[in-house]
């Protein structure tokens, strides 16, 4: 075996990147050893088991992604633009797509959304961290090492291309031979443990650790978003475990569930994936109604509109979010009755939908609007949202799919429903709890540009995509120099641009902040709008949350809490506070598990083997470790607390 | 967390030996015996109970009483059933109903005998 076997090679745009990644990696051993910040990256983010730490790798690397993704992008939107140009080969492109769509929904959406509410859902219930903190760590290295293994696909061993959905037969063995394929039933296998531990962590830290006083109709509407997400991670996810596991066994071990030959049922595969998929849609934007509705509620300066129905209409799409997935494979061929009975369930499912949107419009009634960043992006999600929406009833009336199905139009429906749906909601809670996680606020000017640029390049790229769609153009096609296609395509493009273009001044704005904004000097960093207790906390946040936890029977408390001059730091009341212990223990298991995954996906069993040992040892380990954690003496929160409070 | 270190949990110990020693007979009766299939079909449903009683009794919270707020193990486990029933109808339904092979005239069936023996002849 010779390093160039695995290696891949012939492509400029490749060694391009394959520099690029060398480049960056030497900086980073550089800088890092230069600077004598190793032990500190050990010992403050490789062993950390707080969740507002971990929710901050989270999101770092979501943006990575999100980069790495919309590079994918663009490399797609200048092949569409130029057919000529002889830019991308089809076995590339396919490579791009599916690598586009794969990390944008698992590494890039779900990843920004844990992060948030890892960062925020404690701060919003009054609690001290997740339930089972290092299980969350343990989550976050799954996530991570997933992620690193996914992404080196394109330069070790060759990307997945059968496009994010891996359809069998064309993702199995006899059509797809060698690692690309493995690379996504490997990489998503591994990040999948992280995502469904962290829905059981997220579920029960909910459900036990609130606030003396504070009932579920008294959670804010993102903490509630995520209770109900976590109930579908739960009930989703070990679907998508089963179908990936089955096609590994399938296209490692010989087996034929999903086989053309020996009875195999390949469209079982379709069938499993959307038992889970369709769920997932929900799992990203449900999240996202969250966060539009704390920055709407806080901008409007109100009480969110019809707080129960939100809550209900949320629990309603959870429910029927399980009850739809065939409509993503109409035209595979069931009988009539199947569509119709999917169509009626896939058309309800607006209804609930479309109470929020008009809730949100009812918040926003007559009240005085204050147009911050977060708010922008919150507002624009509300009427682009609805042409994401309205295009989905569509594509729901199974007769008409026959026509939409796999063409632009869906392309279009979907990027309308995942941007600025999905995608606004991460940029506007980024930006809106931004001084909560690093002490200053983003750049208002700069935060605008950034908007106004993403949300017109977005709509000037995927507006043109319904018309092409119904012009006939399919969907993961390479060669596009049709000429009535055309004109539409180099738009489309341009917008794309556009959006980059708003991502960079986005980053740069990260830069300018973290150099120019200034330090937060209270909690309540929204000129005192905060409504619910993370604003109550100071910034910045001591690693213990709450010095005391406050008595919670209402919504929005914070609001009643600056009326009566009350703070989460009651002096007579601190007591020594229980926390857990920092451990290297989540990352190694998980580096182990990570080799285990790389030697099964080029079918190297005795690296599979070694590493699987090598995790089994590290739970082991884990199962006789009585580390109770420690706790913060009184004296120490006192200080803490004054120095921050200014006392 | 303190009793964790009083005593070794033998209940934990033999449901852990027991699920592991059925999960190789029934590997070997699938791999490596000379069983009837239908055979082994039963035994493996048969062994697949048995793990799922196991599970349930002795690691997962069936024997446990309700708690404080009347939850009883129970209601998580009712979403469970409801969630393997929507799979396993849902997949019978969506992959299996309506496929009308009968149907027409057996014209679909027709077709693709046809295509059978087209693919046949460029193989050989
Ligand atoms: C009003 C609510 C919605 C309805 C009625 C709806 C309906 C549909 C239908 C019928 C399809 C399949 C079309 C086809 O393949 O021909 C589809 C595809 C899709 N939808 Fe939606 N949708 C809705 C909301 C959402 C939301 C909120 C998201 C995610 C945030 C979403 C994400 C997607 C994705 C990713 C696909 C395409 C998957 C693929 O084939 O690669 N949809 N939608
Ligand atoms: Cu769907």
């Amino acid at each position: 075996m010779h390093i160039t076997d695995i290696l891949v090679t012939g492509e400029p745009i490749i060694y391009g990147a394959m520099v690029s990644m060398a480049l960056v990696g030497i900086a980073l051993f550089f800088l890092l050893t230069y600077f004598k910040k190793w032990g500190w990256l050990w010992r403050e983010w490789l062993t950390t088991v707080d969740h507002k730490k971990i929710g901050v790798m989270y999101i770092l690397s979501a943006l990575l992604m999100l980069f790495r993704g919309g590079v994918d992008a663009m490399m797609m939107r200048v092949q569409l633009a130029f057919p000529d140009l002889g830019f991308l080969n089809s076995q590339h492109y396919n490579e791009i797509f599916t690598t586009h769509g794969t990390i944008m929904i698992i590494f890039m959406a779900m990843p920004f959304l844990i992060g948030l509410m890892n960062i925020i859902v404690p701060l919003q219930i009054g609690a001290r961290d997740f339930a089972f903190p290092y299980l969350n760590a343990l989550s976050f290295w799954s996530f991570f090492f997933g992620m690193a293994l996914f992404n080196i696909s394109f330069v070790i061993g060759g990307s997945p291309d059968a496009g994010w959905t891996s359809y069998t037969p064309l993702s199995g063995a006899a059509m797809s031979p060698g690692p690309g394929q493995n690379f996504y039933l490997m990489g998503l296998q591994l990040s999948g443990i992280g995502t469904l531990a962290t829905g059981i962590n997220l579920m029960v830290t909910i459900l036990k650790m609130r606030a003396p006083g504070m009932k579920l109709f008294h959670m804010p509407i993102f903490t509630w978003s995520t209770l109900v997400t976590c109930f579908i991670i739960v009930f989703a996810f070990p679907i998508l475990t089963v179908a990936l596991a089955l096609l590994t066994i399938d296209r490692i071990f010989g087996s034929q569930f999903f086989t053309l030959t020996g009875e195999g049922l390949p469209m079982m595969w379709a069938n499993l994936f959307w038992m889970w998929g369709h769920p997932e849609v929900y799992i990203v934007i449900l999240p996202a109604f969250g966060i539009f509705s704390e920055v709407i509620a806080t901008f409007a300066k109100k009480r969110l509109f019809g707080y129960n129905v939100m809550v209900w209409s949320m629990i309603v799409i959870a429910l029927l979010s399980f009850l739809v997935w065939v409509h993503h494979f109409f035209t595979m061929g069931a009988g009539a009755f199947v569509n119709s009975v999917f169509s009626i369930s896939t058309m309800l499912i607006a209804v609930p939908t479309g109470v929020k949107i008009f809730n949100w419009l009812a918040t926003l009634y007559k009240s005085k609007i204050e147009f911050t960043v977060p708010m922008l992006w919150s507002l624009a999600f509300i009427p682009s949202f609805i042409l994401g929406g309205v295009t989905g009833v569509m594509l729901g009336m199974a007769a008409a799919d026959y026509q939409f199905h796999n063409s632009y139009f869906l392309i279009a429906h979907f990027h309308y429903v995942l941007i600025a749906g999905t995608v606004f909601a991460c940029f506007a809670g980024l930006v809106f709890w931004y001084p909560k996680m690093f002490g200053h606020k983003m750049n208002e000017r700069l935060g605008k540009w950034a908007f106004w640029l993403f949300f017109f390049g977005f709509h000037v790229c995927f507006f043109p995509q319904y018309f092409l769609g119904l012009d006939g153009m399919p969907r993961r096609l390479f060669i596009t120099n049709v000429v009535e296609w055309l004109p539409l395509n180099v738009i489309s493009t341009v917008g794309a641009f556009g959006m980059g273009l708003g991502f960079i001044v986005f980053v740069y704005n990260v830069y300018y902040s973290f150099r120019y904004s200034e330090r937060e000097t209270t909690g309540d960093s929204w000129n005192g709008n905060g409504r619910t207790l993370e604003w109550a906390t100071t910034t910045p946040v001591p690693y213990y949350n709450f010095a005391t936890v406050p008595y919670v029977d209402e919504i929005d408390p914070y609001v009643r809490m600056k009326e009566e001059g009350k703070t989460t730091f009651e002096e007579s009341k601190v007591k020594p506070i229980h926390m857990p212990s920092y451990t290297g223990q989540p990352f190694i298991m998980m580096a182990f598990l990570g080799l285990a995954s790389f030697g099964l996906v080029f079918e190297w069993m005795y690296v599979a083997v070694f590493g699987l040992l090598g995790g089994v040892v590290m739970m082991i380990r884990r199962s006789f470790d009585y580390d109770d954690g420690y706790y913060v003496p009184v004296e120490e929160i006192k200080r803490t607390e004054k120095k921050a409070r200014g006392l | 967390m303190a009793n964790s270190k009083k005593r070794v949990p033998m209940n934990h110990v033999i449901g852990f030996v027991l699920s592991l020693v059925m999960t190789l007979v029934a590997a070997w009766a699938a791999i490596g015996s000379d069983l009837p299939v239908t055979w082994i079909i039963i035994g493996i449903m048969i062994l697949a109970l048995l793990q799922a009683g196991v599970q349930l009794f002795m690691f997962m919270h069936v024997t446990e009483a309700e708690s404080g707020n009347g939850h009883v193990p129970w209601n998580m486990m009712f979403h469970g059933f409801a969630l393997a029933g929507i799979i396993v109808a849902g997949s019978l339904f969506t992959m299996s109903f309506g496929f009308d092979h009968d149907h027409g005239g057996g014209g679909g069936d027709h077709q693709q005998h046809e295509e059978q023996e087209q693919q046949d002849h460029s193989g050989h």
